[in-house]
Parts: structure tokens; C-alpha cells; sequence
């Protein structure tokens, strides 16, 4: 089976939800690359040298510049006439073309899947991860998007992929791109970060997030990340959220702090190695998942434990 | 300008769903049912646009079984304006509700659809994004801010590193998140209002549409329990167990 990964960048390195998507991949068949955007030879170099690539398709126009599914969708369905299956890792840009692609090719499409069982069989959780669902695939050709947290990542170097030129392609004229709010950060991703530090609604404020939260963070160089009380809140934005309908984590260390843990919140952190919960609420649900619980007042507890790690 | 609003039938929001014991799926007897909560932002989304003028009539579409008509009375209570029940008691997979609703879209000609980024119980969050693919309309997925300016409609988007906006030609799809708008409750004179509003009943086969599943569910299972750790007795005792394991400044 020839396999199509779609490579997630940032118009200069290739990010790391590309390289779990890849492992997933090569589980199915052979891995191809799809690199497009504009100005991206020096992002198809660097896709060409991950681990298990054979080749890397670059479609270079500037109708690719923005991840415009209107445009990359008809490209993609193009390139599926000599490939199997279409990999995307499960972010939101993979989100938001791989069902466009699906549709075109008149598949239906396998989400966040989270093992490769077979050939066409695949794992993925539903209910937000309240159960897991084994699902198989009658369709001629595949469609998947992949859940980062639940493959390794392929080693981002080792490989001598070929680089070949796509030409097919252009604007469909039906959308553009007209501006993006990207947060800028010192502090890893959070859906790559080994430690994410996160706060919830007891902290109360803005301001108290940013007292107590971030000074735990920027001495264990983690991630920031909320709960969606913390988000809907206003004490961060909505680029922090983690759980169902915000970013799925699995960091080495997860820190819960203020963090109730809600269904909806676990279902974002749950496969984290270890899970470290800070709360004055000792029935609070985080502590049933919880590695190391702290039953305290969260203002005295951080501040002390941000001095003395 | 008619927008169309797809929503769904689903276990509610606050009920722990239950995997049942035969490993066939989700136990959805004698549960609370709701609409899917991303649905009713849609429906939110689309009764603002009329109430600034800009559209002039919702039709709410739901494909489901006969209970389904409890969703579509809880949109036409919130504002829509009538509905479209496609009834069926198969599950139907996002490609085949796609299907339908481009069947219903040629019909209407709506100058937007908008649907929930994705429902709560498959979490596929595709249907959207396949009904763009094949109307051949733009998409705005993951909305916080839907602005119809002219012929466009400018769509704010929720991405994974903060937000961005793009300007989609209509007619258009948009899909919902959550800090799009808050929903409305319904109020009582307008939930008696709702019951005779005008609801059309139709069948998949009526549009054409072969809802067959393509994906087989081979099994449904409960998810790895996490279990408890331990409760640390104070800072001292959880710094000495993070240093253990090599976490530290």
C-alpha cells in the first residue's frame, strides 16, 4: 500500500504532529510526503530526511500558502489516484482538509485514530474518549487523520526520501486568507511539551494564572495549558485549552492545578505519563486519575513548591 | 439570505456514557437525549444573523430517528423557522448525512450552512467539511466570529496556535466552536409557538442518498482505566517524588 502523509509546517521546519502521523503511516505501506505552501524546498529537504520516507511531493504555489482546504483538497485528491491511503496527523489544519479530501474521493473517512489494527482496521475513541470504538474500513482507498499523542514520533532525521515537483493544483478563487493571531511564545507547543503546567477555574483570575501558574511553568520550561472553565473564564486564551474540544496532550508530566477534571478535561490529558494534581477539594475527580495528589490550597502549595523543585 | 442548520440528536452532554456490556457501542436506552451542544451554537449563530437583518429564514435539518422531531421543536423554539426531519433509524455515517444534505441544499439554495464542528457521541467533527467538498462551497470550520459582509462571509477560526480569519465567497459552509456565541434557552410562549411551525418528514431514499455504512464497527470497548496514585502528605513530599523522577529546574 502506497500511504500519502500530509506534512504539517510552518513554512520553514516541519512540526512534530507530522512525525506520529508518518509512524502511523508505515504501519499501512510505504510513506510519501505531501509538502505544499509556498517557498517550501527548504521544508521537502528536511521532510525528505525523516526516518522510513521514500519519496516527498512538493507542490510550491502560492495558492498553498494559507492551508486553504478549498485549494489543497482538489491537489490532494489528485495525488490519491497513485496512493492508497491520505494520513493526516489530527491538528487543526489536518482537521480541516482531510474530510474535504475524503468527500472528493467518495470515502468515508477514519478520525483520531489510535492504533492500525489491520490493514483497514484501526482503533479511535468516541463519547470523548469514554469508549473506544475498532473500527474497519470497506472503502477502495483510506482517509485518515491521526492522533499525535497515541503514536511515537518517526525519527525526524535518517531518511533519503526523493523530492519530486507537483504541478497540479491552483486557486480556486472561493476563499483566502485574510489575517492570523498566533500566539508567540518562549515555551515549547503544548501538544509536544515533555511538562505542560495547567490551571483551572479555582484560580480565579488573570492575574492569579499569571502569579501563580506561569512561574511553575518557566522554571520547569513547561507548556501553559487551562481547562475550558479556565478558558471560558477569560483568564487565558482559547489556544491553552486542553481536553475534547481543545488540544489532546500526553506529556511526560502533567500538572493539574485548580483543575476539578471534568470528563471533557481528562479526555485531553489522560495519557499523560504522570499526572501530578493540586487541589483543596479533596473529592475532586483529578485526584481518581491523578499519580501524585496534593489536597491543598493551591496559593500557598504552587508558590512553595515553584521555590523549593 | 436562508441559512440551513443541521443539527443532532445525541446522549446528553452531562450523562457519563456507558459501554455496553456486548461490546456493540454506547447504552442510549433511557437516557437523557439533547441536541448536540456544537448544534445549538449553530442554531444560536444563525437566529443572530437574522435578528442584525441579514437572513431571512432558518430551516433546521435533522436526520435520525422519530425522536429526532424533539430536537428540531427545540430549534424551531429557540428561532428557526421550520424543519426538515430525514428519518431514519440506521446510524448514518458523515459521508451519507453529507450526501443528504447537499440534496437539501440544491433544493433550498441557502446563502450558509451551518453545522457543529462535530457531535458529541462520533467526535468525527467531517460532516461539514464533506458537505463543502461536494457543494463546492467554501468552508470556515472551528467559528468563533462569523461577520456576512456583502457576497463574502469573513470567518474567524480557532487553530491550534491562536486564531485566524478568512473571507469565504457565498454561499458557504461554517462549523461551530465553542466560544462562538451562548446559546438561548428557549421561552415557554415560544416553545408553544414551535409546535406549529411546519416540519416536513422525509426519508434518505427521498433525496437519493444510500446510507449503507462504508466503516464497520467491529467492537466498542471501555478505554484503559487510569487508576489513583497516592496523595502526597505536603510540597516537600510531592518536590522529593518529582526529583525522583528527575523533574526539577
Amino acid at each position: 500500500m502506497k500511504t500519502l502523509v500530509w506534512v504539517e509546517h510552518d513554512g520553514s521546519a516541519v512540526k512534530d504532529a507530522t512525525l506520529a502521523a508518518v509512524t502511523a503511516a508505515s504501519k499501512l505501506g510505504e510513506v510519501h510526503l505531501l509538502v505544499a505552501g509556498e517557498g517550501v524546498g527548504g521544508v521537502a529537504s528536511a521532510a525528505a530526511q525523516i526516518a522510513g520516507v521514500q519519496k516527498v511531493h512538493v507542490a510550491d504555489n502560492a495558492a498553498f500558502g494559507h492551508n486553504l482546504p478549498e485549494n489543497i483538497a482538489p491537489l490532494v485528491a489528485e495525488l490519491m489516484a497513485s496512493h492508497d491511503a491520505f494520513v493526516a496527523p489530527a491538528t487543526t489544519t489536518g482537521k480541516n482538509i482531510a474530510p474535504r479530501v475524503a468527500a472528493l474521493l467518495d470515502v468515508m473517512q477514519i478520525s483520531e485514530i489510535l492504533s492500525v489494527e489491520g490493514p483497514k482496521t484501526f482503533t479511535r475513541p468516541i463519547y470523548a474518549g469514554n469508549a473506544i470504538a475498532t473500527v474497519e474500513s470497506s472503502d477502495a482507498k483510506l482517509v485518515l487523520t491521526v492522533r499525535g499523542t497515541a503514536f511515537e514520533k518517526a525519527a525526524a532525521t535518517g531518511g533519503s526520501g526523493t523530492v519530486e515537483a507537483v504541478s497540479a493544483g491552483g486557486d480556486t478563487g472561493i476563499s483566502s486568507f485574510v489575517g492570523a493571531e498566533i500566539a508567540k511564545q518562549d515555551r515549547p507547543e503544548l501538544t509536544s511539551a515533555k511538562i505542560i503546567v495547567s490551571g483551572g477555574r479555582a484560580l480565579g483570575s488573570s492575574e492569579k494564572y499569571q502569579e501563580v501558574i506561569v512561574p511553575l511553568a518557566d522554571k520547569l520550561g513547561a507548556a501553559l495549558g487551562a481547562s475550558r472553565a479556565a478558558v471560558d473564564a477569560g483568564y487565558v486564551p482559547n489556544d491553552y485549552q486542553v481536553g475534547q474540544t481543545g488540544k489532546i496532550v500526553a506529556p511526560e508530566v502533567y500538572f493539574a492545578i485548580g483543575i476539578s477534571g471534568a470528563i471533557q478535561h481528562l479526555a485531553g490529558m489522560k495519557d499523560s505519563k504522570t499526572i501530578v494534581a493540586i487541589n483543596k477539594d479533596e473529592d475532586a475527580p483529578i485526584f481518581q486519575v491523578a499519580d501524585f495528589g496534593l489536597v491543598a490550597d493551591l496559593f500557598n502549595a504552587v508558590p512553595e513548591l515553584t521555590g523549593k523543585i | 439570505m436562508k441559512i440551513l442548520v443541521p443539527v443532532k440528536r445525541v446522549l446528553d452532554y452531562n450523562v457519563k456514557p456507558r459501554v455496553k456490556a456486548d461490546g456493540t457501542g454506547v447504552d442510549l436506552a433511557n437516557v437523557k437525549m439533547s441536541m448536540n451542544p456544537f448544534d445549538e451554537i449553530g442554531v444560536e449563530e444563525a437566529i443572530r444573523l437574522k435578528e442584525k437583518g441579514v437572513a431571512t429564514e432558518i430551516v433546521a435539518v435533522s436526520v435520525g430517528p422519530a425522536k429526532a422531531q424533539e430536537t428540531l421543536r427545540t430549534a424551531l423554539a429557540m428561532g428557526a423557522d421550520r424543519a426538515i426531519l430525514v428519518q431514519t433509524d440506521d446510524e448514518v455515517e458523515p459521508l451519507a448525512l453529507a450526501k443528504i444534505f447537499k440534496a437539501i441544499a440544491d433544493a433550498e439554495q441557502p446563502g450558509l450552512v451551518i453545522l457543529g464542528k462535530q457531535a458529541i457521541d462520533g467526535d468525527n467533527n467531517q460532516t461539514g467539511q464533506m458537505l463543502a467538498a461536494l457543494t463546492g462551497w467554501a468552508q470556515g470550520t472551528f467559528a468563533s466570529a462569523v461577520n456576512v459582509e456583502g457576497d463574502h462571509v469573513s470567518v474567524t477560526r480557532e487553530v491550534d496556535g491562536g486564531l485566524e480569519t478568512v473571507k469565504l465567497k457565498l454561499p458557504a459552509i461554517v462549523t461551530t466552536d465553542l466560544r462562538l456565541n451562548e446559546p438561548r434557552y428557549a421561552s415557554l410562549p415560544n416553545i408553544m409557538k414551535a409546535k406549529s411551525k411546519p416540519l416536513d418528514t422525509k426519508t434518505p431514499a427521498d433525496y437519493g442518498v444510500d446510507t449503507t455504512p462504508r466503516v464497520k464497527t467491529v467492537k466498542v470497548s471501555e478505554p484503559p482505566v487510569r487508576s489513583a496514585g497516592v496523595k502526597v502528605a505536603d510540597v516537600d513530599e510531592l518536590v522529593a517524588k518529582l526529583k525522583a523522577m528527575g523533574v526539577h529546574s
